[in-house]
């Protein structure tokens, strides 16, 4: 039986891997991570320390968080400042600053503002609290947008009046269609979870299409080297191809429920990525059958607005074009305490775990 | 009485007489606070005095594992005991919510009564106030603690020494993730309890027969990784720790990694931090792992001197990690 608490991280597993990865000996490779999880994981485990001299591993904008747009804290500042309404998010929210405040100073300020884990407590909270407004928060990908989109189903079923969603739900794919056309990157470890909803396929495509691999991978040691060792040789040879190193979870046509979920409340639109400007075909909105929960809508709020403040290149982050340490604010006018931008706040965020766990090594 | 606390108990007059007659001193039985005067007066034993205070806001104010008395007495017992200080005398002020059911008030005092008699400490003195409601939320708690330090105990947050070992008492995270795990708003009901124990039992057996333990500190807020960056910048020391060998229970790492935190940096009520000389580890070890509030310790690291302030860590696959100090708070992750 395998113990997934113990088995993946079990040194005598990934040794191998491990050693064998410390052989490389092939043309420099650069190899980016999406997502912001695997980010923090790789500093968790201290993997940069693993890898050889040939291969770079740089962090891309896979932290829903971080790419969210300035304007749209605006919007949510601007939100919470409503009395009628009660402001329901992500915890890692809070912190991200907006052009003059964050949710944080609001809340402490006396915004009524909550921490859910999820949508579905969000409707909950509709539900038992007809006198307030309730507007979630929905930012996040792939693995997130299902769920928002669950609650909104229940929202409809339930025939609630009081709650609303303030969009600004992403895609992956068509923001790594630009890195990979920008010609910088190697190979992809490809986002798992984002995956087990979406499946392979639109990665299968882009594979193809560049010539730059990508590995499908979890979040243990074990996953990470062995994900790292297989897109290494991928990489090397130039094949445009994906492998799927997290089996136990990722599904070639990934959560058909899921999808259907998010086709049935979503549709694709264009979307502003912090940094990285606006993407085709990379956001979703609500559907016209879904436009009454729209908060975009019915606070009469303007999307994308506000500027990125002086200084900040969390976008030159977001794209792996510079380290965190190579951003003059890293550690000085930037930190987890005092954040300038959202890299450096977001849990996930790329600057927040060189931060936390980079630090002096 | 009524069922539940009325402005009128803070008011100084007869009901706040009764409180303090039917709660208060029923559940303590003190000595001290039997004098009922406007301080408690008593001699302290030759030698140092310690002295501490804390106060006490959590919510919920009862968990798995314990309730917000319980915890008022342990921490400030907990905090005299890290300075290798007999704890012996509390004082207890009370900031109570008008509308607080009188049963809640009952069942923590009684608790905190248990605690104390547990530890061995006699609480003497005393004070309770009502405010109106929404200006405390139920209960609010102060206490504060004096102790006695025997000759030749020189325990201090800058006495780590590069070579010593760093032990923890037991599994970390317990009290942090319980708390989580009860809050309403996550809405996950788990098999998690508070660690929340009083430890001059365990210390002051300890210290009565390991000589020369260098630093004691118990990692409340913030977890070990805090208290061990506060130890490493106030020794100017470097520390190292083992990843394999931090004990953290199962269900702690399941809650952790679901949400996205981090054990090292979750709250603990009932473990010390001890740093003490590499030849005194083995003694130390057998004798905290034969009490019940050690049977889980374990060797985690070492002091240096490379790397001074700054606390690293050789995480499982053999790279290394900074363990930094928390940075605000922990919150939940997205996906």
């Amino acid at each position: 039986m395998v113990d997934y608490r113990k088995d993946f991280r079990d040194p005598r597993y990934f040794e191998k891997a491990e050693a064998e990865l410390k052989k490389y000996q092939g043309r420099p490779l650069v190899l980016m991570e999406v997502c912001g999880t695997h980010t923090m994981a790789i500093f968790q485990y201290g993997i940069r320390d693993l890898l050889p001299e040939g291969i770079r591993l740089v962090s891309g904008p896979g932290c829903p968080v971080c790419v969210t747009p300035v304007g749209y804290m605006d919007a949510a500042i601007q939100l919470a400042s409503d009395p009628r309404v009660t402001l329901t998010t992500f915890g890692d929210m809070l912190r991200i600053p907006g052009s003059n405040s964050s949710l944080a100073l609001e809340k402490a300020a006396g915004a009524d503002i909550r921490i859910v884990y999820s949508p579905l407590d969000a409707v909950m909270l509709a539900e038992n609290s007809q006198d307030r407004q309730v507007v979630f928060l929905s930012v996040g990908f792939e693995t997130t947008t299902p769920v928002t989109a669950l609650a909104l189903r229940q929202a409809k079923e339930k025939k609630l009046s009081n709650f609303h969603v303030l969009t600004a739900n992403k895609t992956m794919p068509s923001a790594m269609e630009m890195l990979a056309q920008q010609g910088r990157i190697d190979g992809f470890l490809l986002p798992g979870h984002v995956c087990a909803i979406s499946g392979l396929n639109e990665y299968e495509v882009l594979a193809e299409k560049h010539g730059i691999p990508g590995v499908a991978t979890g979040f243990e040691p074990l996953d990470l080297l062995q994900a790292l060792l297989m897109l290494s040789r991928l990489a090397e040879a130039r094949e445009g191809r994906v492998i799927n190193q997290y089996a136990r979870v990722v599904r070639p046509e990934g959560n058909k429920k899921a999808k259907e979920i998010v086709r049935q409340v979503f549709e694709v639109c264009d979307a502003q990525w912090r940094g990285l400007g606006r993407i085709p075909d990379s956001g979703l909105r609500l559907r016209k059958e879904y436009e009454a929960f729209d908060a975009w809508k019915y606070f009469k709020l303007e999307p994308e607005q506000g500027k990125e403040p002086e200084g900040c290149l969390c976008g030159q982050v977001l794209m792996g074009n510079l380290k965190p340490g190579e951003c003059p604010l890293f550690g000085t006018a930037c930190t987890p305490e005092s954040p300038v931008g959202a890299c450096m706040v977001s849990y996930e965020g790329t600057c927040a775990a060189y931060y936390k766990y980079g630090g002096a090594l | 009485m009524n069922q539940i606390v009325t402005l009128a108990h803070g008011s100084g007059g007869r009901m706040t007489f009764e409180l303090v007659e039917k709660v208060f001193r029923r559940h303590f039985q003190s000595s001290l606070l039997e004098q009922g005067d406007d301080a408690a007066v008593f001699r302290m034993p030759e030698g140092r005095t310690a002295f501490t205070t804390d106060s006490f806001v959590i919510t919920p104010i009862f968990f798995p594992g314990g309730n917000i008395g319980k915890l008022a007495v342990c921490g400030t017992v907990n905090d005299l005991a890290a300075m290798g200080a007999k704890p012996l005398y509390l004082s207890c002020g009370f900031i109570l919510e008008e509308g607080l059911p009188l049963e809640e008030l009952e069942r923590i005092t009684a608790s905190m009564a248990e605690t104390a008699r547990e530890a061995g400490v006699m609480l003497v003195t005393g004070d309770t106030k009502v405010v109106q409601r929404g200006a405390v939320d139920k209960i609010f708690i102060n206490t504060s603690g004096i102790g006695n330090i025997p000759d030749g105990i020189e325990l201090s947050g800058s006495n780590a020494h590069p070579g010593d070992c760093v032990i923890v008492t037991g599994t970390i995270g317990e009290h942090g993730s319980c708390i989580l795990q009860e809050r309403e708003e996550l809405n996950l009901h788990g098999p998690i309890h508070s660690d929340c124990a009083p430890l001059n039992g365990l210390t002051g057996s300890l210290l009565a027969q390991i000589p020369g333990v260098h630093v004691m500190r118990d990692p409340t807020r913030g977890g070990i990784a805090t208290t061990l960056n506060e130890i490493a910048i106030q020794s100017h020391v470097g520390i190292q720790l083992h990843e394999e060998e931090i004990p953290v229970l199962p269900e702690v790492e399941g809650l952790c990694e679901l949400l996205g935190m981090d054990p090292l940096y979750m709250a603990n009520e009932g473990k010390m931090l001890i740093l003490l000389p590499q030849q005194q580890t083995e003694a130390a070890m057998a004798l905290l792992q034969q009490h019940p509030l050690g049977r889980t310790a374990r060797v985690i690291g070492k002091v240096i001197e490379e790397n001074p302030g700054k606390v690293y860590m050789k995480t499982r696959t053999g790279g290394k990690r900074i363990v930094d100090m928390l940075s605000g708070e922990q919150l939940p992750r997205i996906c």
